[in-house]
């Protein structure tokens, strides 16, 4: 695996005259400014502002108690049911009837209940944010909307209940890096694999605050469903904004002020998995194949589309998991859901042994279903491997592609997916295998 | 509106942390919905089983780099806050732990070699203007970060909410 950093420039050396990164543009436009530079604060108005079921009470709960009568702009507002779906609880049951109440009161109309879908799914599927925006969110993976050329990032319940009432939020502009795409994926390699792969390489430190820009001749590879893959795990780098840039594609601007380039080169990339207890301790699939697991998830706002449903099915049609392991799978959004289930996978998939459940968060931020026991181990397609992300804090975590996940829930073990797909005949190859298309 | 002090000098005992202290172990995802003290008791306890009920008001959580990645959840300051804790003092934050634990009034101030240096126990006196954390039995000092003047203004009115009830007030003449 080569990766170069082809330059590191100082920003220093950058001239004032420089082209504005994607978003420092973006940070401009919001506060009406023709510039912006890394490092300065400003007070920007927000574009869309998103909450989930976990965090809706709690925000529109302190707005009321501060008395405050009206948001500045109900429509910019989403609201959608995801984490704790259905309600698992009494305790959560109140705690989403007082937010359906306060979502009434402050005439919020894109409330999405629970079955809709994870709510950065249903926030690119109902076009609840478009190229160019500001988005924030009271979710992390926020940086999800990046994918389409928006500057998103999550937030807490007390800034969001600032950013509705007044429509603006202050900003840090950041410092960005730039991501550069050339090759194409091999057989059995996923954008998955490319964002643990980064994640290895930045780690957890470079990134912090940035925003994180892809381009490059190889960036068509990834089709929408990759890119909110890549985009949506940004946050595990500490980026603020992981940002696909819209139009022209092929090129990062040319001048502008990127503090660091990482050229990744595709067609080297193999399988990846990250290892207990960090999204940055990733390995190539071979220093952890036969690592026994308990639970296979595949699922969550990181791998829960179609495309990668479609995935683990042409792994686990006609066959069935392995004795002892449990297959927990949920589709990102209804929509997710509905498509598997006319093209036959829901079914390949409950066939194979899955446990398939309904769309949400499942067992990817431990709030329910598929909690781990102390010493289990699991490999999941989600995005966090904490201690203590998925239930005990003795539990291990895995993380890896689709494809890894469901060719793992095979062996019983974590498997190369390359190796059991060369046992099949019927599945995409080339670059169809690379798209999560959906 | 009543202007707070304590967020300009904080003196206390420091709880030492490592790297990388998320908001998973901050404020677990299984205690989400359970009571506020039955979830303050779960605070870090996979990383110091013993810090939740033996804080004491006043002290300081020291963190290594990076600290409180993860989700975006506001318990993870809050608890911090809820426990007694004056401030957190850690190599490097991840952004959105830094902003949610400015918002409800918790200083977070980022020291970059500070866990390297101070011991578990150590009594340390955190300077927010002046940007420095100083160990007071070893005579050490370390530069600090300083903390951007919107958001010292936020920190003295104690949080964000405080400044939506200005707002709140203000919608209510309009009507």
């Amino acid at each position: 695996m080569s990766y170069t950093d082809i330059k590191d420039v100082s920003k220093s050396r950058v001239a004032e005259s420089a082209q504005q990164t994607v978003a420092e543009e973006i940070l401009a436009r919001a506060s009406g400014r023709n510039r912006v530079n890394p490092g300065e604060h400003v007070v920007a108005e927000v574009d869309a502002m998103m909450m989930h079921d976990i965090f809706a009470a709690d925000v529109l709960s302190m707005l009321q108690r501060t008395g405050i009568r009206r948001l500045n702009n109900p429509s910019k507002a989403t609201v959608v049911f995801d984490h704790m779906v259905p309600s698992p609880s009494v305790s959560s049951s109140s705690h989403q009837a007082k937010a359906r109440e306060l979502i009434r009161y402050y005439g919020i109309d894109a409330f999405f209940e629970i079955g809709t879908g994870i709510c950065h799914q249903v926030m690119v599927e109902e076009n609840r944010v478009s190229p160019g925006q500001l988005v924030v969110g009271t979710d992390s993976h926020t940086t999800t909307y990046g994918a389409l050329g928006v500057a998103s990032t999550g937030i807490g319940s007390t800034e969001m209940a600032y950013a509705l009432a007044t429509g603006k939020l202050w900003f840090r502009v950041p410092e960005s890096i730039a991501i550069v795409l050339e090759g194409e994926f091999q057989f059995g390699v996923t954008a998955k694999d490319l964002i643990l792969k980064l994640m290895k390489v930045i780690g957890s430190s470079e990134a912090q605050y940035c925003s994180v820009e892809f381009g490059g001749p190889s960036v068509g590879n990834l089709d929408l469903a990759d890119r909110m893959t890549v985009a949506n795990m940004g946050v595990e780098m500490g980026a603020k904004f992981t940002i696909f840039p819209q139009g022209p594609l092929t090129t990062l601007k040319r001048d502008a002020r990127y503090i660091a380039s990482h050229v990744v080169s595709l067609d080297k990339l193999v399988p990846q998995i990250a290892v207990p207890h960090h999204v940055e301790n990733v390995v190539d699939v071979n220093e952890v194949v036969g690592v026994p697991l308990d639970q296979v998830f595949i699922g969550s706002c990181t791998n829960g589309r179609l495309g990668d449903l479609r995935l683990a099915a042409d792994v686990l049609r006609g066959k069935h998991i392995a004795k002892g392991i449990r297959l927990i799978v949920t589709p990102a959004s209804a929509n997710v859901m509905a498509a598997a289930a006319r093209e036959g996978i829901i079914e390949d998939l409950v066939k194979a042994g899955a446990y398939v459940g309904g769309p949400g968060c499942g067992p990817c931020f431990g709030g329910h279903m598929g909690l781990l026991a102390p010493g289990e181990r699991c490999l999941g397609t989600h995005n966090r491997n904490f201690r203590g992300r998925m239930g005990s804090g003795d539990a291990e975590i895995y993380l890896g592609s689709p494809l890894t996940a469901a060719a793992s829930a095979l062996a019983g073990a974590i498997a190369d997916p390359r190796e059991i797909l060369d046992g099949l005949g019927s599945v995409h190859t080339g670059t169809t295998m690379s798209s999560s298309g959906g | 509106m009543a202007m707070n002090d304590n967020v300009t000098k904080i003196l206390g005992r420091a709880w030492l942390f490592g790297p990388d202290i998320s908001t998973d172990m901050l404020s677990p995802g299984q205690y989400v919905h359970h009571p506020p003290e039955e979830r303050l008791k779960h605070v870090l306890e996979s990383a110091r089983p013993e810090f939740a009920s033996q804080v004491r008001p006043g002290e300081i959580v020291v963190g290594g780099p990076n600290f409180g990645c993860g989700s975006s959840r506001e318990s993870a300051p809050q608890h911090l806050k809820d426990l007694g804790v004056a401030a957190v003092v850690a190599d490097s934050f991840a952004r959105i732990f830094a902003r949610n634990a400015i918002a409800i009034g918790l200083v977070a101030i980022a020291c970059p070699t500070l866990s390297e240096v101070v011991e578990d126990g150590d009594i340390i006196e955190v300077d927010v203007i002046a940007g420095r954390v100083s160990i007071l039995d070893r005579n050490i000092t370390l530069d600090a970060d300083s903390i951007p003047e919107p958001m010292m203004d936020v920190l003295r009115l104690g949080g964000i909410e405080p400044m939506l009830a200005l707002i709140g007030a203000e919608q209510a003449q309009d009507k």
